[in-house]
């Protein structure tokens, strides 16, 4: 169980980094009023997010992993039970690489 | 526009009752990035860290992708300005989520609103937009989920670096794919209804192009679709408004 000082700054810097990144869009907002179209893409930022965050994903992953990405999304859609979606969605990878051989 | 609960604005604004059915509400999405936390753990082990560094690593930073990239390019001696410059740019997709946080955050202040934000992740997020659209804005919900992630999250580091050897998964492992499967599931609480159409592809298909037409590596098709298709969205908006 060591813990060098070099690791040590490099964690540091890194939550430190990672902590300007959650709390700085906030901080500055807060203190600037947005114009009402900035307000209007609040309301749009979450789910556009998202998506524009899997779609690389699931490109890079190829036709199989679209089929993982569409029954994880349809299984949480029917039953809205997470935990299901996700399996449904690892099986589902997980076969369709074993038809694509 | 503003809503009855409005009128004592200050009473649930963080609630430990919210925090106790966040964090049961997130169990079911934590299972899901079990296996990136394993991930991390035999990456941090393979590049020599040690299980009290790679805990600490993931109980201070506690963003993933992230840490994959930034263990990617470790070296001896770390690599201190490209570990934290590899954060800032991929995990700058966080600032707008603080952002669209606004009415939950905004009752909030001190620790309990900079604290709240030092957790802030994107399945916690999901979560308490969702809290939102119901009409209840009890920021302790959001903690609550982000705390059971946080503490799965060490513990899956932790687990991964200790059985480094015994686990040999390739990288392309179809498990890996539940951390995408969670991110999925997410997307059907935040669905509002046709009007998302939209900006949702939009958002997909700019991500797409800066992905893989222009060859841009993160954080920029997050930030370009996102950004994008909101953009969008807001001005259909604000057209029909007039």
């Amino acid at each position: 169980m060591s813990l060098r000082l070099d690791v040590l700054a490099a964690i540091l810097a890194m939550a430190v980094a990672t902590y300007l990144c959650r709390a700085g869009g906030y901080a500055v907002l807060r203190v600037v009023r947005p114009p009402p179209f900035v307000q209007a893409m609040l309301a749009h930022l979450p789910g556009a997010i998202f998506v524009a965050f899997l779609a690389p994903v699931l490109a890079d992953g190829g036709w199989p992993a679209w089929g993982a990405g569409a029954a994880a999304l349809l299984v949480q859609a029917r039953f809205r039970i997470t935990v299901l979606a996700i399996l449904a969605g690892v099986a589902t990878l997980w076969l369709l690489r074993l038809a694509a051989g | 526009m503003e809503q009855p609960q409005d009128r004592d604005r200050r009473s649930g604004s963080f609630t430990a009752a919210g925090m106790r059915r966040g964090a049961r509400a997130a169990l079911g999405l934590t299972l899901g990035l079990i296996p990136f936390g394993l991930v991390i753990g035999m990456t941090a082990d393979a590049r020599g860290l040690s299980l009290l560094e790679t805990l600490l690593m993931s109980a201070l930073v506690f963003a993933g992708s992230s840490q994959v990239v930034a263990l990617g390019l470790w070296q001896e001696p770390a690599p201190i300005l490209a570990a934290a410059l590899t954060c800032l740019v991929i995990n700058l997709r966080l600032a707008p989520m603080g952002v669209a946080l606004g009415p939950v955050l905004d009752r909030l202040h001190g620790f309990r609103l900079w604290g709240s934000l030092a957790l802030l992740v994107d399945n916690a997020f999901a979560m308490m937009v969702t809290e939102m659209r119901a009409g209840r804005r009890d920021a302790g919900f959001m903690v609550g989920a982000a705390l059971a992630m946080w503490v799965n999250w060490v513990l899956a580091s932790g687990l991964g670096h200790v059985f480094a050897s015994t686990i040999r998964l390739p990288p392309g492992h179809p498990v890996f794919f539940a951390a995408s499967a969670a991110l999925m599931s997410v997307l059907v609480p935040i669905w509002r209804g046709r009007s998302d159409l939209l900006p949702w592809i939009l958002a997909g298909l700019l991500a797409l192009l800066a992905h893989g037409g222009l060859g841009l590596g993160a954080p920029w098709p997050v930030l370009i679709g996102a950004l994008g298709g909101a953009a969008a969205g807001a001005a259909r908006d604000l057209r029909a408004a007039r």
